[in-house]
């Protein structure tokens, strides 16, 4: 059964089929509420699940996560909001020392299924601390799960299998997607979570990316193809763990890749995928894997975001850059 | 150390609000002896025990001016707004004796520590209105000098500030200055981790900070009943340091409070709270709606404590200003929108290799790659463009 809708609606019914399908899942944050979250991703649930169960809390990021831990010692199942990517840091403690470890500290004997969502990324003109993209803070740790959605069907199933894993799951949601509409099978069985997906097939040159920036691999595949250059797209998904055997066998296939996201270049995600794939395909590469990313620099006032944040412009550049190898 | 009481701190929080038997608090209403009123919503003069203030009425005309042109701002930021000349503004309508009386009552050498909502205090520190603006419309984070009004840039990060003012009164009781620092923060806020701790630190340490919370009701779409079970100004009581509630629509009353807070931690006295209580008569932000989450009787009937008109009636009934009065700071404000408005309109958007300044203080060898690269990149645009104009003869 096929239905057309936003990334923030696709969240929204998957956040009420897994309140329906589970009585244990909780939701958790600040004007989740009645207000339905700022972004309206909880948007109804609370006039229908009650406040037991959607849950405004009190605006304190380090108490948000750090009971959620306790609830999901008690068996529920916790999906916190954190309204913004930079709110999270005063929770950045709870998630690292405890929520991370707690599973190893009990040998096993415990599990805590949390998922934090967390709107990340820039894009829409907002005030400092609303645009960051710390997902490599995140992924660095051990114990912790970290995926991004680029679409609406993503965004519904990945939700849902996020607040099925047994594992605390940091779940980024690409802000400025919200409003993408896309065709979601809400009947179709879901791959794995953390599984890679090409989402546009070329030869020339691999494209990864996740989130925010599959959208503009895309176009830039698009564009590409008009100058007779077929790149292929790979949609990471998940950033932690990450599926290198979808990228590997792209890039054996097409000898040079490209990373793409908006955070920082330096210590990003691309880092550690141009390592691994330089390690796994070293015979196959044509060209050193190149990155596009944020500069290292605080995220800028809202009138430089668009020169800051990577478009298809220096991604068809560093495709220029990676073919002239 | 002493966080004893004093007769200008008022008593701990013994015996000030009630609490039900669950421990609920009970509804504050304007007048009941827990609230330091001097200026009750009908313009009525009244006297409180511990709180006296005697202005002259020039500097009565002066707060009512500031609340006026404050408002005035405030509204035309909302234009502006509106008018896709800011991208996001956060209105203060409503907490304008809140912001004018407590900024009144601290001294030049005073320090300020701001969240992103205190235009009004900015104005009574003198900085420039317009400095305010420019995080809001996305050309900085803020950008200008605290050091030259003794006023910290706008903290968005939900109570973060608070911390920072108790390492800055730290640092004056270190130097033996009999300065003060003050602290503002609102009913969210007092859920933060950061705030408890910053009340723990200012105990310990008897740090000269007053701890200003305007409690507006809202914390975006939350009631203040989301985050504490007592009045907020009944917690300082926990942490060892005086307490007050004041009628924050009272800009008498509160800066006869302020007044004596800042003194009481002047005079070694260390911390204390003062949580003004108001109400914030619009939306958190402009991108806010708050008819989601609350009630129209509400906004209502705070509107009938407006902190403006109750002065204006006071001042009426006693004589203290005239119609040419008025008319001055009607005309003032319009010359205040007016340059606010061409001000925003005329604000450059910062160069793109902005981006790379001020990253550190130190300079980085990361950064100027970075820069280098960046810019070449850019040039390499420019050059296609001169190329292919070169082409097409034009």
């Amino acid at each position: 059964m096929t239905q057309t809708m936003a990334v923030a609606k696709a969240l929204n019914e998957s956040l009420r089929k897994a309140l329906e399908n589970d009585p244990k899942v909780l939701i958790m944050g600040e004007d989740v509420g009645k207000l339905g979250g700022v972004f309206r991703i909880t948007d109804g649930l609370h006039k229908d699940f009650g406040e037991g169960r959607v849950i405004d809390t009190p605006l304190a990021e380090s108490g948000i996560v750090g009971t959620a831990i306790g609830l999901a010692l008690r068996g529920y199942r916790p999906v916190v909001e954190i309204q913004f990517d930079g709110f999270v840091f005063p929770a950045y403690d709870q998630i690292v020392t405890q929520l991370a470890k707690m599973h190893a500290r009990a040998l096993g004997k415990i599990k805590l299924p949390v998922v934090i969502r967390i709107p990340y990324g820039g894009g829409i003109g907002a005030v400092e601390h609303h645009s960051e993209s710390p997902e490599a803070l995140f992924a660095h740790i051990p114990g912790l799960k970290v995926v991004s959605p680029s679409n609406p069907s993503d965004a519904y199933w990945m939700l849902q299998q996020a607040i099925e894993c047994d594992d605390p799951v940091i779940f980024f949601e690409p802000k400025r997607r919200y409003w993408d509409k896309g065709e979601v099978d809400v009947s179709a069985l879901p791959g794995d979570l953390h599984r890679a997906v090409v989402a546009q097939q070329g030869t020339d040159i691999t494209l990864a990316a996740y989130g925010p920036m599959v959208k503009v691999c895309l176009e830039a595949a698009a564009a590409a193809a008009n100058e007779g250059r077929s790149l292929e797209v790979v949609d990471l998904r998940s950033l932690s763990p990450i599926d290198f055997d979808t990228i590997q066998a792209s890039v054996e296939r097409t000898g040079r890749l490209v990373v793409v996201h908006e955070a920082p270049v330096f210590y990003g995600a691309g880092a550690e995928i141009a390592a691994r794939i330089t390690e796994r395909c070293f015979y196959h590469l044509e060209a050193p894997v190149l990155r596009v990313g944020g500069f290292h620099a605080p995220y800028p006032p809202a009138r430089l975001e668009e020169e800051y944040l990577p478009g298809l412009d220096r991604v068809l550049d560093a495709v220029d850059r990676a073919l002239a190898f | 150390m002493s966080v004893k009481s004093t007769a200008a701190g008022g008593p701990p929080a013994k015996g000030r609000g009630r609490t039900s038997p669950r421990g609920h608090a009970a509804k504050p209403r304007t007048g009941e002896p827990g609230l330091v009123q001097l200026l009750t919503p009908e313009g009525e003069r009244v006297e409180h025990a511990d709180y006296a203030i005697d202005l002259t009425p020039e500097e009565l005309r002066g707060l009512y001016r500031d609340m006026v042109l404050t408002r005035r701002f405030d509204a035309e930021a909302i234009t502006l707004q509106r008018q896709g000349e800011l991208g996001l503004w956060a209105s203060l309508l409503g907490q304008e004796a809140a912001q004018i009386g407590s900024g009144r009552a601290t001294r030049p050498d005073d320090y300020v520590f701001p969240t992103y909502r205190e235009h009004g205090v900015a104005w009574t520190r003198d900085v420039d209105p317009l400095n305010l603006l420019g995080m809001f419309r996305g050309v900085n984070h803020g950008g200008w000098d605290p050091n030259e009004n003794n006023f910290q840039l706008y903290t968005i990060v939900i109570g973060s500030q608070t911390l920072h003012a108790t390492g800055y009164a730290m640092g004056v009781a270190k130097d033996g200055a009999d300065a003060a620092v003050i602290a503002y923060f609102g009913d969210g806020a007092s859920s933060q981790g950061d705030v408890a701790e910053a009340f723990t630190f200012a105990a310990v340490y008897n740090a000269p900070v007053v701890f200003f919370c305007q409690n507006n009701q809202w914390a975006i779409s939350e009631p203040t009943e989301k985050q504490s079970r007592v009045p907020i100004y009944q917690r300082a009581a926990g942490y060892g340091f005086p307490g007050v509630r004041v009628d924050g629509n009272d800009v008498l009353a509160v800066l006869a409070v302020t007044r004596a807070a800042l003194e009481h931690a002047r005079s070694g006295q260390g911390p204390m709270l003062v949580e003004a209580f108001t109400y914030r008569m619009g939306a958190h932000t402009t991108t806010d709606d708050p008819t989601r989450y609350r009630r129209d009787e509400e906004r209502e009937e705070w509107a009938s404590k407006d902190p403006i008109a109750r002065l204006k009636t006071y001042l009426e009934r006693e004589g203290f200003a005239d119609e040419d009065f008025y008319a001055g700071i009607d005309a003032e404000s319009d010359a205040l929108a007016k340059r606010v408005r061409e001000g925003v309109r005329n604000m450059p958007n910062p160069g793109t290799m902005a981006i790379f300044e001020n990253v550190y203080a130190d300079g980085s060898a990361l950064v100027d790659e970075e820069r280098a690269q960046f810019a070449a990149y850019q040039a390499s645009f420019e050059d296609a463009a001169a190329g292919s104009s070169a082409g097409t003869g034009h």
